[in-house]
Parts: C-alpha cells; sequence; structure tokens
C-alpha cells in the first residue's frame, strides 16, 4: 500500500507528459530551433513554482508524510562533469527526443522503438559506471 | 473534457510538472527519473563489474513503481485523454522536417520515420536510436541527473551544478539538432 501513492504521482506524471507534449520528439527538436516558447515555458514555470515551493517547505519547516523533517539532497559541485556528462546528455536528448522520464512514458503509448532506445540507455549508463574512475569530474 | 482532452497548454503543465516534484518531496523523496536506469543496472547484477552498482538498490523501489506509474499514464493518456495524436508544432518546424524529407512532420507523438514498424526494420534506423539512448544513458549519469533531477528538481532548489548541468544539455542539444542531424538525418531517407 505504501507504494500506491509513487504509482499515482508515476500515472499522472506519464499522462502530464503525454498532454503537455513534451513527451515528443518533435517538440523537442522543435525547442532546440527555438520556434516555440512551448517547451521554455513548460520548464520556466516548472521552475519557477518549484523553487517557490521548496522555498516555503524549508521556510516552514515542513515534514515529509512520515513526520521527518524534509532534508533536499544538494547537488555535488562536480562543474566539470556537470559540463562534460550534461552536453553528452544532450546530444542523446535531441536525437532520440527522449530523455529519462519520457522514454518510459512512450513504451506506454506503444512505441516499441523505445524499448531499443531504453536498451541503449542501459547500456551507457553500465559503461559510465565501468569508467567512471577514468573520466574527469 | 475538451480541456482534458486538448493538448494542455504550458501555463497549465509546467505548475503541474512543480506538483510532480514537490509530491515527491512531500513524501520524502526526490524527483529524478534517470537514476532509475542505475538501478536496474544494479538489479541486473551490474555490481559485479564496477562498485558504482554495489549500493543499496531496494531503497530505490518507489522510483522503478514511479517508472511504472509513467508507462501506465503513458498508455492511459495517449488511448483515452486524446482526441487527436497530432503535436502542434510550430509552422517553420514542419518546415523544417518536410526540407529533410519526414512525410506530416507532428501528426503523431514520434516521427514515423524513427518509430513505425517499417522504420525499425531498417538498421541505419536502429543505429541512430542505439547511439541516443546511448548517450543519454552516459551522459545521465556523468552529469549527475537529467531533465527532472538537474533541471526541474536542481534548478528549483538553486543548485548552481544543475544551472551548469542544464546549460550543457542545451549545448549538446543544440549541436546535435544543428550541426550533426543535418547530416544525421538524410541518412534514413
Amino acid at each position: 500500500m505504501k507504494y500506491l501513492k509513487f504509482l499515482a504521482v508515476g500515472i499522472f506524471f506519464g499522462i502530464l507528459l503525454i498532454k503537455s507534449e513534451a513527451v515528443s520528439w518533435f517538440r523537442i527538436f522543435e525547442m532546440f530551433r527555438f520556434e516555440s516558447f512551448h517547451m521554455y515555458g513548460i520548464i520556466g514555470s516548472a521552475v519557477i513554482l518549484g523553487a517557490i515551493g521548496i522555498a516555503l517547505i524549508k521556510k516552514l519547516k515542513i515534514k515529509d508524510l512520515s513526520g521527518q523533517d524534509i532534508l533536499i539532497p544538494e547537488k555535488a559541485a562536480n562543474y566539470k562533469s556537470a559540463l562534460i556528462g550534461g552536453s553528452i546528455f544532450g546530444l542523446g536528448w535531441a536525437l532520440a527526443g527522449a530523455c529519462p522520464g519520457p522514454m518510459y512514458v512512450l513504451v506506454g503509448t506503444g512505441a516499441l522503438s523505445m524499448l531499443i532506445v531504453i536498451a541503449a540507455a542501459l547500456a551507457g549508463t553500465f559503461v559510465y559506471g565501468l569508467l567512471k574512475d577514468k573520466l574527469p569530474h | 473534457m475538451s480541456f482534458i482532452l486538448d493538448p494542455w497548454p504550458w501555463y497549465v503543465s509546467g505548475p503541474l510538472f512543480a506538483l510532480v516534484m514537490l509530491s515527491l518531496v512531500v513524501f520524502g523523496k526526490n524527483f529524478g527519473m534517470s537514476s532509475n536506469l542505475r538501478t536496474l543496472c544494479a538489479i541486473g547484477g551490474a555490481g559485479k563489474w564496477a562498485s558504482f552498482f554495489k549500493f543499496d538498490f531496494k531503497a530505490q523501489k518507489w522510483n522503478l513503481v514511479v517508472v511504472l506509474g509513467a508507462v501506465i499514464g503513458g498508455y492511459i493518456g495517449s488511448h483515452f485523454l486524446q482526441n487527436q495524436p497530432s503535436v502542434g508544432i510550430s509552422k517553420e518546424t514542419i518546415e523544417a522536417l518536410e526540407g529533410y524529407g519526414f512525410e506530416n512532420p507532428g501528426s503523431q507523438i514520434l516521427p514515423a520515420e524513427l518509430s513505425s514498424f517499417d522504420a525499425l526494420r531498417e538498421p541505419r534506423v536502429i543505429v541512430l536510436l542505439l547511439i541516443g539512448g546511448f548517450l543519454v544513458g552516459f551522459g545521465t549519469r556523468y552529469a549527475g541527473g537529467c531533465t527532472s533531477g538537474h533541471a526541474i528538481s536542481g534548478l528549483s532548489n538553486l543548485q548552481l551544478p544543475s544551472l551548469v548541468a542544464v546549460i550543457s544539455f542545451f549545448i549538446g542539444g543544440l549541436l546535435m539538432t544543428h550541426l550533426l542531424l543535418p547530416h544525421l538525418l538524410p541518412i534514413i531517407f
């Protein structure tokens, strides 16, 4: 039962990705060509409202559902890996047209091509794990 | 019903993405989809090969449940909550894609040329999908997050590394779209 709320969030997230069209390869292509405000509006408004929400959670010291203090993990200050890894991700995002949320949502729409993308993404993650200590961070 | 069945504008969708992120925070977790790839590798036994995959992956079960929900949500959204499968991309984008040889760009969620059953019989299409997926999997883990973990969660929490990551997502995406795709897309036609 304790996982039911995560299933509900996932279902809502999947529906939202479909209804916002952010799962579409076409929307990603359009975004990188700066031909519509749509994706910028989605990400921008999500970040602004998200930042307000996070600031309120911190200021009001809101507890999580289990009554614990909410601790939001800081991202590691690895600027080099953010730059190199981020650029590599961007190349793949614009080619496959899907990032690690939409790829699962697209499987739900019946897009078998996404099983190939997911398999390759697992391989990419695995190879990163193998090479991690040899890469600049 | 039409406001549900029609595509949702950015000013409805964006705030709802913030709601997804904040819900997970209030549930004591965080919003980050790419870590599931690491979890799935660990479940598959990748810990035998690299210590990066030796972690308590059972603690990530909740996130795999989110993935399962996302698949179900994709099914529900595309089968029951859409009155048409087309995507409202701009006229300029449609013209650019027609220039490459795409037929009816935006008439479905994904271009048929990269996703239809016929297209997947073409090894060149498979190779492009494999390269794209590999770069996504390698890059997100290297960067420490993706669109959800860095762009939405990280920026909302005013994390400077996330800003660097998001700018880099765009460096890579712009390079692909403007310099590489003009050479890669013609090979599938």
